[in-house]
């Protein structure tokens, strides 16, 4: 018989026989409703206390926003999406102000290298984000790759204020997310970071060292 | 799943009083000080002759069959609807949370079902069923607390001694550090692993002396005499008391305390 | 017994003992447990403020022991839906099949180097150990998992690997084996660490992980972790294999919400990690990155044995979170390292005896003072001290209306000591007896022994009083 066939045969013939099913009460989960002013609020509250920065913009004054972020630090390039909205409106801008603009458009191994050592910073959207947890949804897809959000030092997140939850359980409720996942989802809530050593905080130890929001309002 | 909520019983006229064997041999004076505290609240207290032992200490060893024999030996000393009163909480946590497991499926399930129920740690009865007021008759003095772990978690008792010192008027309650954290006697344990129960209760001793007391009272005899050895062992000022004679001496008059 | 220089893969679980003396006297490994444990305590409770925790950890407790209720189902269910969504899986019996399975891929992979995010069930199968033996390098990139190896050592907790390090020592451990160098700056180390990892995950062959849920619904592996080596681990290496137990399977993609809460909240008293990784398939043809392959290994390693008992069955509710042993009194005492298994403190006490056998592991379920702390604090409500009287019960064969199940069970029962129980549960059930018994030891207490053993070692002997409460009460008339 397979490992497989042997396992499941004595799981199935339980000595303790058929176990009982509890019923489970999600209602603790339930939160009082709220505004979208005070997700904001606490979404900001919440990643900023684990590093992640924050900052208000309207769709008018982001890129100006961006602009000032990046060359604040010092960012030689900025990765960008192709075919999203945020990647072309960027493209489209022209501006002088912004750093030189990189797309990810080939599979990883032609530019591993390159991505690894050259690019400092990245921009991506986000399928909204939870006020509780300071958290952002993101799904990545060919125009935002996985590794897109990962390797660049500095990771700058695009998120619309009305696309905030208040809970994890209610995002994946509100997109149905069990009547299909993509290949890759996930939570992001702050900036890479450790406390192996000695219980002392350290950030940007695999990932981006220094996660933006622009919350656009 | 859920813990069973605690239901407190309205003030009886009886209570079987079932002293432990540690306050048995080594305690009595608690023991006293707790039957006298109930019969001042007009409790009449009985005291099965033929106690000895809850089993305890063969049930968390993992002797099960000796602890069953003991633990039978308990059963039919408590023939009344009466509750049963414990002055600890390990003891009362093995009668009303252990027994029941213990009897499954035997002769004496139901029995001892009926026992668990009606099991009650003797602090927590004097507060919540008695309704107890006590009146401060002694000096001005400090103490810190030790509530034991199974008073604590067994029989979620954890606010009841600090809120019965806070009816001393002259008590000041201090709090140590770390104050859920185990004293390390936990029965065979301390003589099991005698170098971890050690350093548990050196920490202890160190987190009571430190709020500068003096003294201490706890829930449990086998938490002061873990904590009190070790206080005199290693010549510290630490003076520990069972709670319950803590109490009674403070307010009974004839105390020789009164001021 | 210098803890950190024995060869991990050779250590005698039975040599408990003389491991907790050595921890017990050495300052460094005191403090450094004290500290951090102090320090998780209080972020966990801080975490849960102002939520129903208890509601809560309801919550979590049935949604684990329901997903046990149907784990045979639900292990096909997510087989089926995996396999849809092109993820392999793989069934092993135990450790050494589940690293034959692993070594497999990576042979037919040709693979020289695996890449290791955080993975408990790994360290279960010593799958570095064995890939090694096999010429597969397998490096760990979790920065505590990274630091154990450079050390040669194995994690000493489940949630922080090298939590028994304090910084100058990591330093030095670095110093000397990657020539980092020397300084006290966590960000130095850290940045150093990067950079030595990164070259690494652009050349290895697979990645390796573990997995906090498997949903059955979706057929989704979800990984929990702040570093970001977890999604390197997952993502840069053309494969990816995941290898978990096979109780880690839940339902619904919507039973997740809650365990995450409990878990990061409970490990480390984070209100959600940096990063919740949801995988639930490979690189499509349209996808530039990820990896190719992905497979799963599930494996049972003792589980299925477990999962037979009703009672034992709540050791698998476990979702790894390590608050009970933040919370042991023992294991601040002594360390993870003294106790010479894989998972340590009281979660390893209770699980460990099923994967190793009662025998070996004999000394792991009286090592507690059933204080309490674990069960309290513990997400899914697994009633651990009780959990310990039980496997207690085993190691003696202590009870005949429920006979011992668990593999080695009955190794500690010793005739002498079998007697002494005998000889007091006879005394004890006869209450002439007894009194007699305690009323002449309460005449003869000027002859009471002044040294009782250990008792002794730390503290005076308790003094029999001068009259037992049966003889005042009889006084008293009654
Ligand atoms: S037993 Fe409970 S507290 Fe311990 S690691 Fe498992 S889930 Fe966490």
């Amino acid at each position: 018989m397979s490992s497989r066939d042997a396992i499941l045969q004595r799981l199935r013939n339980r000595s303790g026989g058929e176990l009982a099913i509890p019923d489970c009460d999600f209602s603790v989960l339930q939160r009082p409703s709220s505004s979208v002013a005070e997700r904001v609020d606490q979404f900001q509250k919440t990643i900023e206390s684990v590093h992640g920065e924050v900052h208000r913009c309207t769709s008018e004054n982001w890129i100006t926003q961006l602009a000032d972020l990046l060359s604040s630090r010092g960012a030689r390039n900025l990765l960008v999406p192709a075919a999203h909205q945020i990647g072309r409106t960027l493209r489209d801008a022209d501006s002088n102000e912004l750093p030189e603009l990189l797309i990810y458009d080939e599979p990883i191994h032609s530019w591993q290298a390159q991505l690894f050592n050259e690019v400092d910073a990245s921009i991506t959207s986000t399928r909204g984000g939870i006020a509780e947890t300071g958290s952002l949804i993101m799904w990545p897809t060919p125009d935002e790759p996985r590794l897109m959000s990962l390797v660049p030092p500095i990771h700058i997140a695009v998120l619309e204020a009305s696309e905030l939850y208040s809970t994890f359980h209610e995002a994946m409720q509100d997109q149905n997310w069990a009547a299909g996942m993509p290949t890759n989802a996930l939570l992001v809530s702050g900036p890479s970071k450790t406390a192996d050593i000695e219980q002392t905080l350290a950030y940007g130890v695999h990932g981006p060292k220094e996660l933006i929001v622009l919350v656009i309002e | 799943m859920a813990d069973p909520i605690k239901v407190y019983p309205p003030k009886p006229s009886h209570v079987y009083f079932y002293a432990t064997c540690l306050i048995d041999m080594f305690y009595p004076d608690a023991g006293m000080a707790g039957i006298q505290l109930l019969e001042r609240e007009g409790v009449k207290v009985i005291f099965p002759e033929d106690q000895t032992c809850c089993g305890q200490p063969a049930y968390t060893s993992g002797y099960h069959d000796e602890a069953r024999a003991v633990a039978k030996a308990q059963l039919d000393l408590f023939p009344e609807d009466w509750p049963i009163v414990v002055p600890s909480g390990s003891c009362g946590g093995m009668m009303r949370k252990h027994y029941p497991s213990l009897f499954k499926h035997t002769d004496q399930e139901d029995k001892a079902s009926g026992i668990a129920a009606r099991t009650w740690e003797l602090t927590d009865f004097l507060l919540n069923v008695c309704h107890i007021h006590l009146k401060d008759l002694g000096e001005p003095t400090t103490v810190a607390m030790h509530t034991s772990c199974s008073a604590r978690r067994e029989m979620g008792v954890a606010e009841v001694g600090p809120r019965l010192l806070g009816q001393l008027q002259n008590v000041n309650l201090v709090e140590q550090v770390r104050a859920e954290e185990c004293c390390g006697f936990g029965g065979t344990f301390a003589v099991r692993h005698p170098e971890i129960s050690g350093a548990m209760v050196s920490e202890k001793v160190d987190a009571l002396t430190d709020t500068g007391a003096g003294a201490f009272v706890t829930t449990d005899c086998g938490c002061l005499m873990n904590i009190s050895g070790c206080a005199e062992k290693n010549r510290k000022p630490l003076e520990g008391q069972h709670i319950l004679s803590f109490l009674w001496d403070r307010t009974h008059s004839g105390s020789g305390r009164e001021s | 017994m210098n803890q950190a220089t024995q060869d991990p893969h050779h250590i005698d679980v039975k040599e408990f003992h003389p491991r907790a003396r050595a921890a017990i006297s050495d300052p460094k490994i005191r403090q450094n447990f004290r500290k951090a444990m102090d320090g998780l305590i209080t972020k966990r409770k801080d975490a849960f403020e102002g939520m129903d925790l208890e509601a809560l950890r309801e919550l979590g407790a049935n949604i684990r022991l329901r997903a046990l209720a149907n784990l045979p189902d639900l292990l096909e269910q997510l087989e089926k839906k995996l396999s849809e969504n092109g993820i392999k899986v793989h069934w092993a019996t135990d450790g050494d099949e589940a690293c034959r399975i692993v070594r497999n891929i990576c042979v037919a992979r040709n693979a020289k180097t695996v890449i290791k995010g955080k993975s408990m069930v790994s360290e279960e199968m010593e799958l570095n150990h064995y890939l090694e033996e096999r010429g597969i390098t397998a490096l760990e990139s979790d920065l505590g998992e990274y630091i154990v190896q450079l050390a040669g050592e194995t994690p000493s907790h489940i949630i922080m690997p090298a939590i028994h390090k304090n910084t100058g020592e990591i330093s030095e451990l670095m110093h000397q084996t990657t020539g980092t160098d020397l300084s006290n700056d966590v960000e130095y180390l850290t940045a150093s660490a990067r950079q030595q990892l990164r070259e690494k995950f652009m050349n290895a062959d697979v990645g390796v992980s573990g997995v906090n849920f498997a949903v059955a619904e979706t057929g989704t592996l979800c990984l929990v972790e702040n570093e970001g080596n977890g999604r390197m681990t997952t993502t840069v290496p053309p494969c990816h294999i995941a290898v978990t137990g096979i109780e880690k399977v839940v339902g619904n993609l919507e039973d997740v919400a809650p365990l995450l809460a409990l878990l990061t909240r409970s490990a480390t008293g984070q209100h959600i990690t940096t990063y919740f990784n949801m995988i639930s398939g490979p690189r499509k043809l349209e996808e530039l990155d990820g990896p190719e392959e992905v497979h799963l290994v599930l494996v049972d390693n003792g589980r299925s044995s477990i999962y037979q008992d009703d009672e034992l069955l709540d050791t698998l509710r476990c979702i790894r979170c390590g608050a009970c042993m933040n919370h042991c009194p023992v294991y601040t005492r002594v360390g993870g390292h003294t106790y010479g298994t894989t998972y340590p403190g009281p979660i390893g006490k209770i699980l460990m005896p099923h994967l190793i056998g009662l025998d070996e592991g004999r000394h792991l379920p009286t090592a507690s003072s059933l204080c309490g702390a674990c069960g309290e604090v513990c997400p899914v409500k697994i009633p651990i001290p009780d959990l310990l009287v039980r496997l207690r019960q085993e190691s003696v064969d202590g009870d005949k209306l429920n006979p011992a199940k668990v593999r080695g069970h009955g190794a500690k029962r010793g005739s002498v000591e079998a007697l002494v129980w005998k000889g007091w549960s006879w005394m004890h059930a006869r209450p002439g007896v007894y009194r007699f018994g305690t009323a002449l030891a309460a005449r003869l207490r000027k002859l009471q022994p002044g040294q009782l053993g250990g008792w002794t070692e730390y503290r005076t002997a308790p003094k029999l009083a001068a009259k037992t409460l049966h003889e005042r009460m009889k006084e008293r008339g009654q």
